[in-house]
């Protein structure tokens, strides 16, 4: 358990939202790629605001005497355009009708899709009238429809971005939808309105606050898809000629590169800034709200520690599969290794089940993927070594590990669901794992596969061949997965909570089925789990790990007459066994009564 | 599979007629201002209201609606107000010409993102840093800049590629292709970041799931579990940018043929929304919106080939 | 026996699904049970037997689309809006998921003190009790003031309780309370819930997969199989002499955490089996 530091008294029972808010403003001042960004885009806006101040004429102001005037002629820094118009006074203009653009496209956007992915999102009676609504919404033809509404719009850039914001709301709608979909499945939000909490207080106390930095994130983006789209209607044409735009200067001085081959420069190089820099600020902007990002999982053996070798003990060891002083850490934030598994050793025999017994967080599973090399890409082996059927697997090539699964060690795991592949069908699954292993035809794999699916104890197998995993049960699926992991009579099976997430009397018929299974081949099996009815159903030794170390091993039945580590003794202790009945009467209201009910 | 499309295909059917109203009923709103600015001086309430009439704009919008649409389905789309040509035959060779930049852009954009997408969630590490820093560069500079540098660079300074014109396919295959090179690439640049973003993240997602580990243990090759299994999962959730893609990039397509002066949709309907050529930007609309809702049908329909369960819920 | 506090006649229920005109499924097919003042009242069945769903629909949070549920004498199964939550100081609840039950970025404060401010507490009286609440579930004052993310599963499940007290409710309807937790954590959990029983007086409406958690803290149980309630009874009778042929084979099915016992259990589940199978293709032929 969590210790809690006894330093503070203080009690505010008042949301850290603002403090959160606080927290993220301040991470973001420190990241130099947001701070750079941002004062670019606020001194633009400044420079903007200030045109009038900075440039020394008005921006359709034409000036015969210096059409195409070079930079740096008196009075126009940056030169004049093909009309005589100052280049610096109209490019200063144009931010300002980038920014109006991007203000009026985003907050249409933000407005029309939050309200109604909140609204669609939760509450479920209304959401396929949102969702309809938006699907409308993005069947009009996008850009084609401002260009094609200029008659309506009369070119007015305003009325155009505000028709824009309508058909970027679908992107708004979508994120906060999902969320707000998400969000309104949590038990808090069902508990809150158990408690009474009214469905508008929910949503701005529970629903907002998650939706919140999500479309912070996402406004960032608008702003630019806005004045990008504003400045590639203004370079077509769409828009009235006197207000100065990117896309309007980008367009005169493209025309006029022959004669003036910096004049397009000029608008194009503070549009891409600009683009740039929102891009950039909204990419620091979702690292700081978001946190850390989902890094990638390659596919690959299991890491080791510097300077790992492999512990050679006595190669003559008789058992299938030899764990030795297993040690198995994950870098922790601040970058040091922090051991899960801590020097674990454990033997397993042909025909023998070893329990694997301990609570969450013990490492148990850890032993078990570190057994297959499995291990998720951030793991790393720090010392020991793990032999199956003789053969060293920490350090070994993946081929060596390959040949070796499937055909030696298999693997039931926890959740039959969500390990199966759920868009192929479980027929096809079977085939593949079969003929990976054998490498006999798809034909006689699936002879194969048909009779592991009567076998397992499937009621219809040809029917189930064909089914995808999701028309299936959670026990049935689980019994394809045993299938599929005792297809190629493999020596060992890892068995990782095999029963957790069944029904119990499901749960029973699977721990017959996997004694069965194990009479027959004469397989060993290691099976992790916390309960300790299932060890004593099936195992005949058990391991009994605590934060990372076993702390006990022994057969079956003298653990469980006779624990000899503490920590055994409480885990058995605290099992509710069948005596543990309630005994004392309920109480009327007001009155106190004891009595144990041991 | 085929209930499921069938369902589809009406949705979509329904979807254009609302939504080819609301343009018409948007429209409708300035007929006045555009019959008035072509009168010119001639301009009076009289005279507006009786060129009004002559065009059958004075009966309620329904139905002059309903009247167009049963033209429509008859393959009518009216006359131009301006050339009197039938709009039914000025819009395919236009469409033909932005469509072989946006088709070709589309293609190679998913191609790239796809494997790039997939190379950056299953390798990490250097190469997915890289890859986010290519995909980065595509979101940073728009694709009109992009269009414009490319035209400086390789058409007006190196010379290597015609910076304007478009030549047809039929009088000169190798004219055709050397006209639509630099607009694809302008184009596809965006739409490839875009993608291979949503394919890098539901990568990441698909490659942590409990049943890659369970193939793993299998004995399956990490290429298999990659490719068969992870990519066709994540492919689903990527298929919803690829609609959102297109009619990006036919957006993009309509501003970018004007650097290059091609003789395409973007042109064609800006000059007809300037003259306030109904007739004709009615049938733009049928094209346009057709095409969205034709693609987005096939998203759909892929989307419920690749994922069994999709075929449930329609 | 006293007036029950809460009672269900022929109570069904069912859920939507998605989409224009389709009927929603019924998940429940009539079931009657009543829970006395300071009672509690156990519901055993294994997944998608539908003993969610009854608590759900006493929560008001699941359509009730036939018979009744009635509190304290009164209709509350087809309640809306705002007779619903002023019912809030009377029923509670305690999820199981200790993770998703709490928001994580509301503080412990917060979220004990949100059932209060609704019911028009001042903000003192609120903190006042709050930190009361936090005695009475074993946790440290100062964890007002922290997030839910720096506690852990059977901390969370304190905290939940804490919430569910909070209005000094008569009923509490406990879904799964203890599942998620490993075993030591879950006795402590459970022996918090007795305690506070037999404290104030509240009554339990206990829903559970597990037959050994439910007979601890139950003194009545009703075993749900497919959406009915096929037995009822008190916990002693129901447990040790059951009737039913499935709460027989849910006995049989909970493997005990003794190795020679469990032996012989499966041995007389193997027994049972075959009895029923063939009182099944005995019926099949009749």
């Amino acid at each position: 358990m969590t210790a809690i530091p006894s330093d503070s008294t203080s009690v505010v029972p008042s949301e850290t939202d603002a403090e959160t808010r606080k927290g993220a403003i301040a991470r973001l001042v420190r990241d130099p790629q947001a701070v750079i960004t941002g004062s670019i885009l606020i001194l633009m806006i400044i420079a903007g605001l200030l045109a009038n101040v900075i440039a020394q004429h008005d921006p359709n102001e034409a000036n015969l005497y210096v059409v195409n005037a070079p930079p740096g002629t008196e009075g126009y820094p940056l030169g004049a355009d093909q009309a005589g118009r100052d280049i610096l006074a109209r490019l200063l203009h144009s931010i300002n009708t980038a920014v109006v653009s991007a203000l009026i496209g985003a907050s249409v956007a933000l407005v029309i899709g939050t309200a109604f992915g909140l609204v669609g999102g939760y509450f479920a009676r209304l959401r396929s009238m949102t969702e309809w609504t938006f699907t409308l919404i993005m069947t009009f033809p996008g850009i084609l429809l401002l260009i094609l509404l200029m008659p309506l719009t009369g070119g007015d850039y305003r009325a155009t971005m505000l028709i824009f914001g309508v058909l970027l709301s679908p992107g708004i709608y979508r994120i906060v939808r999902n969320m707000t979909v998400g969000v309104s499945r949590e038990l808090y939000v069902d508990a809150a309105k158990v408690s009474g909490v009214t469905s508008s207080r929910i949503l701005r106390r529970h629903v907002l606050s998650v939706v919140r930095g999500p479309i912070v994130i996402a406004t960032a983006f608008l702003c630019g898809t806005a004045i990008s789209t504003q400045a590639g209607l203004a370079f077509l044409g769409v828009g009235s000629l006197s207000i100065p735009s990117f896309g309007a200067m980008i367009s005169e001085g493209f025309r006029n590169i022959g004669l003036a081959p910096t004049q397009y420069l000029w608008p194009a190089l503070t549009l891409g800034v600009m683009n740039a820099c929102i891009v950039l600020f909204g990419n620091a902007l979702r690292d700081t709200l978001q946190g850390a990002q989902p890094k990638p999982q390659k596919i690959s053996v299991a890491h080791l520690a510097e300077g790992f070798e492999a512990e050679s003990g006595p190669n003559a060891a008789p058992a299938l599969l030899s764990i030795r002083d297993l040690g198995i850490a994950y870098p922790s934030p601040s970058g040091e290794l922090n051991e899960v598994v801590r020097g674990v050793s454990l033997d397993l025999k042909p025909g023998e089940t070893v329990g694997l017994v301990g609570e969450s967080g013990s490492g148990k599973t850890q032993t078990a993927f570190g057994v297959l090399g499995v291990l998720p890409n951030e793991a790393i082996v720090t010392r020991g070594s793990v032999r199956v059927d003789g053969t060293e697997i920490l350090g070994a090539p993946e081929s060596t590990l390959r040949k070796l699964r499937g055909d030696v060690i298999a693997y039931v795991p926890q959740e039959p669901m969500s390990n199966l592949d759920p868009v192929y069908t479980v027929g096809s699954q079977l085939v593949e794992g079969i003929r990976v292993a054998t490498g006999v035809s798809k034909r006689e794999a699936k002879v194969r596969a048909l009779e592991l699916l009567e076998r397992v104890g499937i009621p219809d197998p040809q029917r189930t061949f064909k089914s995808y995993p999701h028309e299936i049960s959670g026990g049935m699926a689980q019994r394809v997965l045993i299938a599929g992991a005792v297809a190629t009579e493999p020596k060992i099976l890892i068995a990782d909570e095999p029963t957790t997430a069944l029904d119990v009397t499901v749960q029973a018929d699977i721990l017959d089925l996997l004694r069965d299974l194990q009479q027959e081949m004469g397989m060993g099996i290691i099976l992790v789990t916390h309960n300790f009815g299932v060890v004593a159903d099936i195992c005949s030794r058990i391991c009994v790990m605590k934060e990372g170390e076993v702390v006990e091993s022994g057969e079956a039945v003298d653990v469980f007459a006779d624990p000899q580590h503490e920590y055994t003794s409480m885990l058995l202790n605290a099992i509710l066994d069948e005596d543990t009945v309630r005994t004392d009467p309920p109480v009327a209201v007001g009155q106190t009564s004891g009595g144990a009910s041991r | 599979m085929l209930l499921y499309s069938a369902r589809r295909l009406l949705a979509g059917f329904v979807l254009f007629v609302i939504v080819a109203f609301i343009t018409y009923w948007l429209l409708s709103f300035s007929f006045d201002s555009v019959i008035a600015a072509r009168l010119g001086a001639s301009a009076t309430p009289e005279t507006i209201a009786e060129v009004r009439a002559d065009y059958g704009l004075d009966r309620p919008v329904v139905v002059q609606y309903v009247d167009w649409l049963a033209g429509v389905f008859q393959g009518d789309l009216g006359r131009s107000f301006y050339t009197q040509e039938p709009v039914i035959d000025a819009i395919p060779p236009r469409l033909f010409v932005t469509l072989s930049i946006v088709v070709p852009a589309l293609i190679i954009a998913t191609i790239i993102a796809v494997f790039l997408g997939t190379f950056a969630a299953s390798r990490g590490g250097g190469a997915d840093k890289a890859a986010q820093g290519v995909m980065l560069f595509g979101y940073l500079v728009p694709n009109l800049l992009i269009a414009i540098l490319l035209t400086v660079v390789l058409a007006i300074n190196l010379g290597w590629l015609p910076a304007t014109g478009y030549v047809r396919f039929g009088d000169d295959p190798a004219g055709w292709l050397k006209s639509i090179t630099i607009p694809v690439i302008a184009l596809f640049i965006g739409g490839a970041a875009n993608i291979a973003n949503q394919v890098r993240g539901t990568m990441i997602d698909e490659l942590r799931k409990d049943y890659v580990r369970t193939l793993r243990t299998r004995g399956v090759s990490a290429r298999t579990v990659v490719y068969k299994h992870a990519l066709r999962n994540a492919a689903g959730p990527a298929l919803t940018v690829f609609g959102l893609t297109f009619i990006n990039m036919f957006g993009g397509a309509l501003i970018i043929e004007q650097v290059f002066a091609l003789p395409g949709f973007g042109t064609f309907s800006f000059n007809s929304a300037l003259q306030g050529d109904f007739p004709v930007l009615m049938g733009l609309t049928v094209f346009g919106v057709g095409m969205t809702v034709t693609i987005n049908l096939l998203t759909d329909l892929a989307n419920g080939w690749l994922n069994p369960k999709a075929r449930i819920y329609a | 026996m006293t007036t029950p506090l809460l009672e269900g006649r022929d109570l069904k229920v069912s859920y939507p699904v998605r989409g224009f005109r389709r009927k929603p499924i019924e998940i429940v097919h009539g079931v009657d049970f009543s829970v006395a003042p300071g009672e509690t009242l156990g519901i055993v069945g294994e997944s998608g037997s539908g003993k969610t769903t009854i608590g759900r629909a006493i929560l008001g949070l699941a359509l009730v689309t036939g018979g009744s549920v009635t509190f304290d004498g009164r209709d509350i199964s087809h309640l809306g809006g705002a007779a619903r939550r002023a019912l809030a100081k009377d029923i509670q609840v305690v999820f199981q998921d200790p993770y998703s039950s709490l928001n994580p970025s509301l503080t412990i404060g917060a979220t004990l003190a949100e059932p209060l401010i609704v019911q028009g507490w001042s903000k003192e009286a609120a903190t006042k009790r709050v930190l009361e609440l936090l005695d009475r579930v074993g946790l440290p004052k100062n964890a007002a003031a922290r997030l839910p993310r720096e506690f852990s599963g059977g901390q969370r499940q304190r905290v939940a309780i804490a919430r569910a007290l909070a209005p000094e409710p008569r009923l509490i309807v406990c879904d799964e309370p203890v599942s998620a937790l490993d075993l030591s954590t879950q006795a402590k959990v459970m022996e918090l819930l007795l305690d506070i029983q037999r404290d104030m007086g509240v009554a339990y409406l206990f829903v559970s997969h597990d037959l050994a958690v439910v007979r601890h803290i139950s003194h009545r149980v009703g075993v749900v199989y497919d959406g009915e309630i096929v037995e009822q009874g008190p916990v002693r009778e129901v447990t040790e002499q059951p009737e039913h042929p499935y709460t027989q084979r849910l006995l049989l099915a909970a493997p005990i955490a003794d190795p020679l016992l469990q032996e012989k259990r499966r041995a007389e589940r193997a027994r049972l089996r075959q009895v029923q199978h063939n009182q099944d293709v005995q019926a099949g032929a009749a």
